[in-house]
């Protein structure tokens, strides 16, 4: 039984691997290549490690097991939402198919802030006005 | 066919082939970006093949390696994130 169940995960795992890996050598830009190596991967690296922790069946390697992947599932998004934000300030274009830029005008992308659109264009007017006062300033300090 | 050759016929050589396919994505990639997300994938990889390797063996030992690639694979990530978002060159 614990057999037929080590069969089963490995099997699966593997194949969510080698999805993993074809995903990343087929998807045409970086953000879905991203997309696919933390998902993919994540589950495969997992069902592969559960039938490590069946066949042992030891309560040392069990928990071992479970910190192992534990710490997988909760670093692989970090990791990947870092990356890909980074990827998104070096300038790396979309896929010409991809439909819809969330991100798109609302980053500043000198001071690596996010705000939304309404808020940049309140700064914006804000920006404007304190330079018109600025300069009527200026001009009554010549008067 | 046993457990054992199982693991050692068909999976290990799929995770083999993937990690393969992964190598060709971290020599092409077109973007720093790609090389770093396909080195991550090569350590996850490595995690599940040495956790299939210690099946074969019947060593849990080799589990320990596998904690601190997990490790290692997210500190790499984490510290190209960094460093690549304070460099404000395009190049490669």
């Amino acid at each position: 039984m614990i057999d037929i169940s080590i069969y089963i995960l490995s099997t699966l795992g593997a194949i969510f691997a080698m999805l993993a890996a074809i995903g990343i050598l087929r998807m045409p830009d970086t953000y879905l290549r991203i997309s696919v190596t933390t998902k993919a991967a994540t589950l495969g690296i997992g069902l592969i490690l559960g039938a490590a922790a069946l066949y042992f069946g030891d309560f040392s390697v069990s928990t071992r097991v479970q910190a192992i992947i534990i710490f997988i599932v909760l670093t692989a998004p970090v990791g990947a939402h870092l990356i890909g934000r980074t990827s998104y300030f070096l300038g790396n274009k979309m896929w010409k198919n991809s439909v819809v830029d969330d991100l798109e005008n609302k980053y500043d992308k000198k001071k690596h802030k996010l705000l939304s659109e309404d808020v940049q264009k309140h700064r914006r007017k804000e920006e404007q006005k304190d330079e018109e006062d600025e300069r009527k300033k200026a001009e009554e300090d010549k008067w | 066919m046993s457990l054992h050759d199982y693991l050692y016929y068909v999976i290990l050589p799929i995770l083999a082939i993937s990690s393969l396919a992964v190598f060709v994505r971290f020599v092409k990639g077109p973007t720093i970006v790609d090389r770093v997300v396909a080195l991550d994938l090569i350590i996850t990889l490595g995690i599940g093949e040495i956790a299939i390797y210690s099946i074969i063996n019947n060593k849990p030992t080799f589990l320990d390696i596998a904690t601190i690639l997990a490790l290692i694979a997210f500190l790499g990530t984490v510290a190209f994130a960094y460093y690549l978002e304070k460099r404000d060159k395009k190049d490669d």
